[in-house]
This record gives structure tokens, sequence and C-alpha cells, in this order.
């Protein structure tokens, strides 16, 4: 008897405590920039694509769901000619952000992409670039690469020398 | 064998070799840079290092280079000695001090040895905090691409360019730690084997220009056992594809034919398959229009042509056996055609005939490799079968070797055994008309006309076996090159002739095979070789096909009136004029073909045919080995391979036995049962009912990427992998763990190991063969002699009798010249000049003529001449080539605009 009274007394009281369910969609809940939800393509500080299609988000990922084709601007700045994420297949796994040398691929807190239309879920590069440069500001693997693109000649990037001359014999 | 202890585990190795090799061979895991199986030892980069133990008591050891010590009995040494292992990760340190942040957009990432060794010695951060030394790169040409920054300076690039491939344009530059490898200047690389840069670097300074264009990773590519199929060596090869393209091709080791090396026309010359030529659905003409048909439909149409009966077949040496057994069975045998000039069908003939009834055995070009005396006699090899003329750059150091030997220095011990031979060259002999890329290792050449050339080669024959026919107003000087040749082949073991038809003297082949013959009745175990110029050349020769020339009076007569043309343009086989007559007697005109030619614009019906990389077929190589190829993937479109359009014609005519063709194994079947030559065919690879462990064997690295997402933008369902019930490999990921057979090794790969150096573990031996045997079946080998020395009739027997007689002297004339024919390794195949980047190397229609001759006729290097030759007048400008033999001018063959060019003929050439 006296453990019914105590049980009816403690729902009473759970009624005065805060509320933990939020009034998704009314109310959006707070997610931390690590949640692995929706991926994007990220640009560098220049605003350049940073995503070099090397192929390694494409290899991790357990699915198989990326797929896209490398290819180079005339200065040999290489990018992606397509970049596929098929998000019906996704795991939201997040290995592709973790092999991507360039933090191009990201994955954001927003998880609102549900279809009703499974082909509506195939992403392609315009669906996924986005303008700035996500969680890592600052980065842009050009200047730490050793190949010359447009507008960084070789022996431009960070901690490097200037071109040997190849015709001297001094030592 | 040799005992020697590894981390204390005693194991039996062959002897004569280095301890790295060894350690290979045993399957440890040890990292190397500067040494290569081909390339032998110079213990530069000190990265094999390891731990040598004076006797079981020693403890302390010293550490030495594995590659430069050799096995001996007892040897005791340890890799996982704690010293040795910080020993190799602190030299690999070093060489990564430069090494730039490329690895995601360099083109070698994912098959990179520089990171399989990094990642094996545990090195992973970069502790020097000081700048990068930086180079300019170099243009090098449409086939290899030069990024210097990544070089580690392991010098194999420079000792396989020059010591092995013998070019000159590629050298090290500067000193310490800016040593530069390139060329004086900007430029197309000039040797033909260039390409091999692209596995010979171990990181990413040399890659594949003509895979940047569509790049993919090594994971990425769904790839197959294949066989090159750009002239007739048949080397085995890998081509990947992706996206429904071909994107390259990687050497596929087979150590009896290519080792670890392609010539650039095998490796770059496969862009033809995504040329915008390709035929991609049947074509019908219809009122002087061409209309894209299903192939149904045109199978219909077909069957309506072929309904009178009166039908003949022009086969192909280009296309495979089981196409042209097709085509043999749909039409008749009487009423099978070669598709080739009839010289060079005659020919064919008579090599196979003296390969298979005479003394002298066909030898692979490892077999080339070890022959320590060589006479080519009239073919400019270097071109007209590339990598055969690597094969024999290497021959010349097997004399040279037996010094090496004496002086007790391992052969492999590079730069030792190098020193001690200084410039010695074995014998080595070019009888040619012009100059050769391999003059510079002769010991002597001799240029003359293709009648003179072989009047040389009956000398030579002469001079070894007095029995042969003599040679009647020979002068004194080749008289007496011909003694100093028969004399070294007489001196060696290993003798060999290299002959083949390119010249389309008849007399030149007789001359090779009396050499051979005379040194196999002196006991020599002489070898014969002849070029074939296409990939399946002695295929179709074994078919006893009609010579094309009897088509026209099979027409004529009205035997025939409908003609079904494989995969052959007959336009390069023939003068236009005679082609056009052939074709306008015909009624009804039905070509297979994979591109778009002069002969599929005059069809009625086009069937769209499979090129190599898209179905399955044997080839027969110039040595008689006889190699499958298997299909890379599926093409899009109606395309089919051509013996399946030809089984469904058989079919829709109502021959049953053909119904019974499910795969390549049913045609090749037949093919064995029906003719003997081909009786053993089909063991040249395992049928499509091998499975291992129920399994069959995966053309998808398991690595493969991106299958849910690369077909989701036209449905995001995924389309199920197609099948393969033709063959024992499937278009999947999934398939045996283990090795597979070495005809169904797919691309090289092994734990750790994901450049092409993982060939070290599929091999029984590091250098030797596959395991399991190299892949191939040899069906050509001559015929054994009734008595050890006696002459023998041609019953199946060995003949010794010597052919033919020695033409007479060549008469130069003071107002022609006798044009022979030139060949290109870039342009003068048709398939690969189709390719972009081979087309951009293929030089213009030019006549090549001696200064002399220049000069009798008034014109200059770069003048325009005017060439009449064979009843037509060309105008062609002028090369002038130092060397050409007296009264012989050269034009190149098969280059786009003067393909049909009978040669060698009389031309008189003026200035217009």
């Amino acid at each position: 008897m006296f453990s019914i009274i105590r049980t009816l007394w403690n729902v009473l009281l759970h009624s005065f405590q805060p509320r933990v369910t939020i009034q998704y969609p009314e109310e959006k809940p707070y997610l931390a920039p690590r949640y692995r939800g929706r991926i994007i393509l990220s640009r560098d500080p220049d605003g350049g694509e940073r995503c070099v299609a090397c192929y390694l988000c494409a290899v991790a990922c357990p699915v198989d769901c990326i797929a896209l084709q490398a290819t180079e601007d005339p200065t040999g700045r290489r990018y992606a000619e397509f970049f596929r994420i098929n998000f019906s297949r996704c795991i939201f796994c997040g290995l592709c952000e973790e092999a991507c040398p360039t933090y191009a691929i990201q994955l954001t807190p927003d998880f609102e992409i549900c279809e009703y239309d499974r082909q509506k879920l195939v992403y392609e590069k315009e669906d996924l670039t986005i303008s700035g440069p996500g969680k890592y500001p600052g980065y842009n693997f050009w200047r730490v690469a050793g190949v010359k693109i447009g507008g960084k000649d070789k022996g431009q990037a960070e901690r490097e020398e200037p071109p040997a001359e190849i015709h001297s014999l001094l030592p | 064998m040799t005992k020697i202890f590894v981390d204390g585990r005693p194991f039996d190795v062959p002897e004569n070799q280095s301890m790295l090799q060894a350690c290979l061979t045993l399957g440890f895991d040890l990292p190397y840079f500067c040494w290569h199986p081909a390339l032998g030892s110079v213990g530069a980069c000190r990265q094999c290092a390891v731990k040598q133990y004076r006797d079981e008591k020693d403890s302390r050891g010293r550490i030495v280079m594995s590659c430069m010590t050799p096995v001996a009995e007892g040897v005791r040494i340890s890799i996982r000695d704690a010293e040795s292992v910080s020993f190799r990760a602190a030299v690999i340190e070093g060489l990564m001090q430069s090494h730039p942040h490329d690895c995601p957009v360099c083109d070698e990432g994912g098959e990179c040895h520089l990171q399989d060794m990094t990642v094996m010695t545990g090195h992973a951060y970069r502790r020097y905090r000081f700048s990068k030394r930086t180079f300019r790169n170099q243009n090098l040409g449409p086939l290899v691409n030069h990024e210097m920054n990544r070089c580690i300076q392991c010098y194999r690039c420079v000792r396989y360019y020059r010591e092995y491939a013998g070019g000159h344009d590629l050298k090290e530059f500067v000193l310490r730690n800016l040593v530069y490898f390139g060329r004086q200047n900007d430029g197309v690389l000039e040797n033909e084997f260039a390409g091999n840069l692209v596995e010979i670097c171990p990181t990413g300074v040399f890659t594949d220009k003509t895979l940047k264009q569509h790049y993919t990773r090594k994971w990425d590519l769904q790839l197959a056992p294949s066989v090159c199929v750009h002239c007739g060596i048949g080397c085995n090869t890998s081509p990947g594809e992706r996206y429904g393209t071909l994107r390259r091709i990687v050497n596929r080791y087979n150590g009896e034919v290519n080792g670890y090396f392609l010539c650039d026309r095998g490796r770059f010359g496969y862009e033809f398959v995504n040329s915008p030529e390709r035929l991609r659905q049947p074509r019908l003409q219809k009122g002087g229009q061409g209309e894209t048909a299903d192939g149904p439909v045109a199978l219909v149409h077909a069957r309506k042509l072929l309904d009178g009966g009166k039908v003949i077949g022009i086969g192909s040496p280009r296309a495979s056996l089981e196409a042209n057994f097709a085509l043999r069975t749909l039409v008749g045998q009487e009423r099978f055609f070669a598709g080739v000039e009839d010289e060079e069908h005659r020919l064919t003939a008579r090599m196979l005939e003296i390969l298979r009834s005479g003394l002298a055995r066909s030898p692979s070009l490892g077999e080339i490799e070890k022959a320590d005396a060589v006479l080519v006699l009239g073919e400019d090899v270097t071109q007209t079968a590339p990598r055969m003329a690597l094969s024999l750059r290497q021959s010349v150091r097997q004399q040279p070797f037996e010094l090496v030997d004496k002086l007790q220095i391992p052969r492999w011990l590079d730069h030792a055994a190098r020193e001690a031979v200084q410039d010695a060259k074995g014998p080595f002999f070019v009888a040619a008309p012009h100059p050769t890329k391999l003059d510079d290792v002769a010991a002597a050449t001799y240029r003359a006309s293709p009648d003179d050339l072989a009047r040389l080669g009956f000398a030579v024959a002469h001079a070894i076996d007095s029995s042969a026919p003599d040679v009647p107003q020979l002068t004194d000087g080749v008289r007496a090159l011909a003694g100093r040749i028969a004399e070294a082949l007489k001196n060696a073991k290993r003798p060999l002739v290299v002959s083949g038809p390119s010249l389309k003297c008849e007399a030149l082949i007789q001359a090779a095979a009396n050499v051979a013959w005379a040194l196999c009745r002196a006991g020599k175990p002489a070898a014969l070789s002849f070029t074939a110029p296409e990939c399946n050349t002695l295929g179709l020769g074994l078919m006893a096909a009609r010579p094309l020339g009897e088509a026209q009076q099979a027409l004529k007569s009205g035997e025939a009136d409908t003609i079904v043309i494989l995969e052959n343009d007959l336009y390069r086989r023939a003068p236009r004029e005679q082609v056009d007559a052939l074709l306008a007697s015909a009624r009804h005109l039905i070509v297979l073909d994979y591109l778009e030619t002069s002969t599929t614009h005059k069809a009625e019906v086009v069937f769209p045919s499979a090129p190599f990389a898209e179905c399955e077929g044997t080839f027969i190589s110039n040595e008689g080995r006889a190699q499958r190829a298997f299909q890379v993937y599926v093409p899009e479109g109606g395309i089919r391979a051509a013996w399946q359009w030809l089984r469904d014609l058989l079919i829709a005519s109502g021959a049953n036995g053909a119904a019974a063709w499910q795969g390549v194994d049913d045609v090749l079947k037949t093919l064995a049962g029906s003719l003997p030559a081909f009786s053993a065919v089909p063991q040249a690879a395992p049928s499509a009912a091998f499975r291992m462990a129920g399994e069959k064997v995966a053309r998808e690295p398991h690595r493969y990427s991106g299958r849910t997402a690369m077909h989701a933008n036209i449905n995001v369902s995924e389309p199920k992998p197609p099948d393969d019930p033709e063959s024992p490999l499937s278009f999947s990921m999934e398939g045996v763990s283990e090795q597979p057979p070495p005809a169904l090794i797919p691309f090289f790969w092994s734990p750790g190991w994901n450049s092409i150096q993982s060939v070290n573990k599929f091999q029984q031996e590091i250098a030797g063969p596959l395991r399991g045997g190299d892949p191939g079946v040899r069906v050509i080998e001559p015929a054994k002699p009734t008595e050890p020395d006696g002459p023998a009739g041609p019953d199946g027997n060995a003949r010794a009798d010597f052919l033919g007689a020695p033409p007479a002297v060549f008469e130069p004339q003071p107002d022609r010249v006798l044009l022979v024919p030139i060949y290109h390794v870039f342009g003068s195949d048709e398939t690969s000049q189709r390719a972009p980047a081979i087309r951009e190397l293929t030089p213009k229609p030019y006549v090549a003529l001696d200064s002399e001759a220049a000069r009798r006729f008034g014109l200059n290097d770069g003048d325009l001449a005017e060439v009449a030759v064979n009843g037509a007048v060309e105008r062609l400008p002028v090369k002038v080539r130092d060397g050409m033999a007296a009264g012989v001018a050269g034009l190149p063959v098969g280059l786009p605009g003067i393909e049909n060019c009978r040669l060698p003929a009389w031309a008189r050439i003026t200035r217009p």
C-alpha cells in the first residue's frame, strides 16, 4: 500500500520537473559541430574547391556510396569532375571525413535530409559544395603540397626552397 | 640449394642470389628501393639493411646491406633485429625529408613503392623541421609525366633507361641533395621503352600521362589478364577499366615472355578502345545512308544476304582465333581467305613451315635474353617487334658475363659486373637496309638491299656448314663478315638468328633458317625467331586460309557474291584500286569491326565487334605461344565479340552445331578438334568452369569503391553486376582470396605491397616463373629429327636440307631507287595509331634518302619530292637518313595517308 502511494507521489513530483523531450520540429535540438549528419564539401580560405579528388573518401566508405572522377584544370590543380554521394546508402560513419587529407569532406549537424523518393537522395557536387571552409578554417592543402598550380609556382609552398638550378655544378 | 638462417630459422635457398632476393623469395617483407630484379644490386639506398652474425654464438652481429650480400652456406641474418629495424627507419626518414606533401594529388598514390616501404618501416611523422628542396619539372612528351620533387634519388630510372633500355637522353644532373633526373632540355623521351619508367620509379616522379587524362586509383580499376594486340610478340598486360572506359595498361609479369617490361606502343596504345571512331551499334546501309539498327534486326538482315550460300569470308591477323574460326565455320574451309597481302600470307606460311618442320626452335623472349650470339637478318626489331629489341639488347651482356663469372663476381652485383666488363659486348650482328636502334650494341652492322642481306645470310650458313648453298659473286668484305658472323655463332653456347617478314623477302627467311639449321646440324642448340607483324598473324596462318588474291577470282567466276570481312581494313592490305574492284564485284558486303575504317564505310551491314579489352580471345604470338586475353569490362551499346555475332549468324542460317557455342571454351574445343595444329590451345587458360574453393577470380580489387554510387545518377537502385558465364573471372570484388593460376591473375597485389613490385609475392623465385608456371602454351615446336643428324623429309620429321638459293646480286640503278619499308613503333600499327598519345608521336609520311642519293636527285632535307611507285605518284617530304644501303630508299609503312603502298618496289624520285 505504502509503495503504491510512494509511486504516485513520485509521478506527481516528476510532472513538475523540467522536460527532456524537445518539441521537434517546432523546437530544434543543439547538436555539436562534430555531429555526424549530412555530408558537405567545403572550400579553402581562398574560396577554391578543397576537394582534390584523391579518392580516399571513396575507398574508406564502408558502403561504397561515394563515387567521383578526378580531373585537372589547365594549371594543374586537381579537382573532382563529378562527385556523387548516395545518401540512401550512407551510414554517416564519418570515415570519409577521417580519410580526407584536405578537410574537404565534412559531416555536419544537419540530419533533415529525408525524402520519399530515394532517387532524390543522390547528391551531386553542386548539392554538396558549400561556400566556406566548414569546421576547419585556415587550412589550404595547396599551400603545403609540392605541385605547381595556378598562382603558386614551385618553391612557393610553405617550407620550400626555391627550385634548384639543374645546370649548375657548384657545390 | 644453400642453407641460410633468417632470424634463427633455417631455410634452403638457391645459390647465386643476393640475400635480399632470397629473403623476398622466402616471403619476408624487406624494404628496398635501388634494387630491381631486372637491374641487379648497387647498394645505393641502404634501405635493405639486415644484421649478419658470424656464427650461432655471435649475438652482436653487424649491419650489412642484404642486396650486396651473397647467399652462402650457413649465413645467419636477422631482419627483425632491433638495431637493423631502427637503421631502416632512419634511412627512410632521411629519404622522406624533402618528399613533398603530394600523395593525395599524386598519380602513384595507392600503388607507390615508397608509400609501401614507409609504412613497412613504420615512419609516420616528419621530424625534420627545415625546408624542402624543390625542382622544376620537364615536359617529357605525351606519354610520361615528370614531377621531380618526389624523387628519392634511388637512380633506378637512369640505370634502367641507359643501361637496360639503351636510351641516351635521361641523365642525372647536379650533386648532393639536388641530384636531378631528367633530360638536358624539355622534350619527348626518345627511347621506345620509356613508359617502363612509370613502373621502375618507386615513387611518383614518372607517371603515366595518358592515365592522368582520366585518372583512377589502382584500387578502383576493374582489371583482367590480357595480351597486347599491337604486334606479334604477345606481351602480357593488365588493362584497367573504370566507368566504362579503358583507363590504362600495366605490365603483367610473364617470366617467359615480357618479364617486367612493355614497350610504349603496348602500354599507351590502348586508347583506341575509347576512340570516338568506335562502332557501337549495328548499321545497315539503306539507299546510300547508314542507319543504326538493333542486333536482332541486323542479324535477320545479314542472314538474308547470306541466304544464297555463295559467301566468302576474309579473316584477320588482328582478330582472335575464336573469331577467325567462327568465320571459317560460317563460310566453309574453302571459302575462307586470309585478310593479308598475298606476299605476307606466303611468307607467314613459309615461316610456319620452317618453324614446324625444321630443326631450330622459336625462342621465348626470356630465351632471347639469354642468347650469347645473335644475328639479326633484315629486321628493324625495335620498330617491328619492340619488346624483342629490349631482350636482344640484354643478350649482348651474356658473353661478357663469362668474364664476370671467372672473376667470381656475382652477376647480380650490377656495378661490379659492369666495371669488370667495361664496354665489352657479346657478338651481335645487325643486317638491315638502314640504320636501326640496335646498331649501338652491334659488333658489326651490314647495310644492304633485301637481296644482298639474304646473300649475307646464305654466306653465313655456307661458312658454318659447307653443304649449304654457296653464294656466287660475293665480295671479299661480305665474305669476311660472313666468316666472322659464322665463327661467332659457332662458338656460342646459345646462338640465335632473328629475321622476319617485314622486308617481304622470302630469301631472307630462308637464309635465316639455313643459318639456324646449319648451327643445329653442328650440334648447337640454335634458336630461330621470326617476328610477326600482328597479334594473331601465326594463328591465322595456321588456319590454312586461301590467299586474298584468289578472292577476286572467286567473285569473278561467280563462285561467290557475298563477302563477310572480319575485323580487317582491306585498304591497308592492298592498293586502293584492287580493293575497290574486289568490293565492287561483290553484291553484298558484311563487315565486323570495332573501329570505323574505309572498309566499314562500304559495308551493307556493319556489326560492332569488341576489341581486346571487351571480349575474350586467344592469340598466337610469334613464338608460337597461345595466350588468352580475358574480357575486362562489359561494353555499352550493341557491341559483342565477333565470334558471338558469327555464331548467331551460323544459328540463323541453320547450323545447329554452333548453337552449342556458349563461350570461348566451346569454340576452342571445336577448333582443337577440327584442326590438329590447335589441339593444345584450350590449355592456354583454365576453362570457364574453373573455381577455387567454389569461387571465381575477382576482376576488382577488394577495395574497389563507389559500387553503390557510380550508377546512382541513372538509378538509385544498383544494377546487378554483370554475369560472366564464359570465363572463370567475375565482374565483382568478391572472389578467391589466394593466388589464382598464373593465366588468371588480373592484377598484382599483396598485403603491404600495393605497387607493381608485389609481383615478388607471385613468383616461384624472384625474377623467375610465376607460381604455377608462366601463362601460355606453345603450339609450334620443331619436329624431332628421326636420326640425330640425318636429314628428314616433310612428313612430320625434322628436315635439315637447306632451303632456297641465294638471290642474284643487287644492282643499284642510277635513275631509280629500291623503296624498302621503314617501320615505326608509333604509327605503323593499325589500332595503336588511333590512340591520341601515340598519334602525337607518329611521324608524317616522308621518303628517306641517303645524303648521297639526295644529292644525286638534287634534293635537300625537307624538300618535297615526287615519288613514282607502283604506278602512282606521291608527293612526300625528303628526310635525309645517312647510312642507308646504296641504291635503296625508304618509305614508312602503315602511316595514315600512305597505308597501302606495296613495298619493296622500284621508284623514281624527282624534284617536282
